[in-house]
């Protein structure tokens, strides 16, 4: 039970995927302007974060099992990829409430490399399935907390006089930075905690 | 496409007027994730340019074959064959740069430069072209981060390409993560007013027709976001 928090606390606060890992940059920057995208978005992601770790994972012991380990990237990638479209298309006929809050994000989500990432590094890491199950949801809702919390940051931003060389991105940039500073200060937290 | 371009004209502007990295604004995870260093930034750029170039001599011989329809998936088979080919390489003959590099080899895959590329240009032009266009804008990707690398190797680590030349202590948080964001935008703010010296545009995020997601983004474009970014830059 301990090792599931750990890992859980590691993937959400101290190993963040976006403010330490730097995957999944593109919609925390494009996607981050108001919180009820923000939100849509990164439910989206958990939702094809836990979707693609639970297809991949089985997916890769066949691989490893038969010598073909050299196609993992191509089959991962193929395989969320198709999932997603497949998801797109079942939400639409069954949920289409739920299409209607998430439809609009699946497509953005197919290159979105913390998928593909979070795939490849529960594979990486060793991981049993129910680790990387859980360590697929901590990726997700990591990613959740710093694209909200960004959101809020970015509000705050539009409001300020920035000299006019650091307008748009640069200053965008240099707001993520401070709040990937904050993160680092959870640094050691989980390994303390669980010591 | 009569050549209304020189090659010359091709090759260069993705080295400056459209450097992907800091004019188009694509492929933001590698570049934040692989300058701590200078080494593995030359690694990350050369490899990113090989798959570059030849999907796109690949998709570019292959266009007129791909149904309109289902291209992109097509150009990912494309771009994924050559990444894994790259990856096999790297491992096998420098595994110290495939220790450093890390998942980030394998999501070459996902960089939007290879796939922006593709649909941008490889789709609609000659194998030549296409090459050319792979070469520059592998080189201008490169090019860009060597720069970031260079900053935050030198004040983070206090050392070029693994040489220690800072007499003073380093100051570390520029190899980590916040410092990564911050000499980001520090270099495209000075690419920004360079590129305002020079008469061009600023560089924008949501430049919708460079990433290639933009069909799919569409029906969000639609609704809110993009079209508000528009307005906002006019």
């Amino acid at each position: 039970m301990k090792i599931f928090f750990s890992i859980l606390l590691t993937a959400i606060l101290t190993n963040n995927y976006i403010l330490s890992k730097f995957l999944g940059i593109c919609p925390f920057l494009g996607v981050s302007k108001k919180l009820n995208t923000a939100v849509g978005m990164s439910a989206a992601v958990i939702f094809v974060m836990l979707l693609s770790s639970a297809v991949t994972y089985p997916l890769n012991t066949f691989l490893d099992k038969h010598d073909l380990g050299y196609l993992q990237t191509i089959v991962f990638i193929l395989v969320i990829a198709a999932l997603v479209q497949l998801v797109e298309i079942v939400l639409k006929k069954y949920i289409p409430a739920l299409y209607a809050s998430l439809g609009i994000y699946l497509p953005l989500i197919t290159t979105n490399c913390a998928v593909l990432g979070v795939t490849i590094l529960n594979i990486d890491n060793g991981y049993s399935f129910s680790h990387a199950m859980i360590n697929s949801l901590g990726a997700g809702l990591g990613f959740m907390v710093a694209m909200v919390m960004f959101a809020g940051v970015r509000s705050r931003l539009e409001s300020c006089q920035v000299p006019k060389f650091l307008q748009g991105l640069p200053i965008t940039l240099v707001a993520a930075s401070l709040t990937s500073l904050s993160f680092l200060g959870f640094t050691g937290l989980v390994e303390n905690m669980f010591a | 496409m009569a050549k209304q371009k020189s090659l010359k004209e091709e090759f260069t502007k993705g080295i400056v007027k459209e450097n992907p990295v800091l004019r188009l604004v694509l492929g933001t995870c590698p570049t934040l994730a692989t300058t701590t260093s200078m080494e593995s930034a030359i690694g990350m750029g050369i490899s990113a340019a090989i798959v570059l170039v030849c999907s796109n001599i690949v998709i570019s011989a292959l266009r007129k074959v791909i149904p309109q329809k289902v291209r992109i998936p097509c150009y990912i088979v494309v771009i994924a064959s050559f990444v894994t080919i790259v990856q096999l390489l790297v491992k096998a003959f420098v595994p110290s740069l495939d220790q450093q590099l890390g998942v980030y080899l394998p999501l070459i895959v996902v960089n939007c430069i290879i796939l922006g590329r593709a649909e941008a240009f490889a789709g609609k032009n000659g194998i030549v072209a296409s090459a050319v266009d792979g070469l520059g804008m592998g080189i201008g990707f490169t090019c860009a981060l060597i720069v970031i690398s260079a900053i935050r190797e030198l004040l983070g680590a206090g050392s070029l390409l693994g040489h220690g030349i800072l007499p003073f202590p380093a100051m570390t948080i520029f190899i980590l993560a916040p410092g990564g964001f911050f000499v980001f935008g520090l270099v495209m703010a000075c690419a920004n007013k360079l590129a305002e010296a020079g008469g061009g545009k600023k560089a924008e995020l949501g430049g919708c027709k460079a990433c290639p997601m933009a069909s799919s983004c569409e029906k969000l474009a639609k609704g809110e976001d993009c079209e508000k970014e528009k307005e906002a830059v006019k």
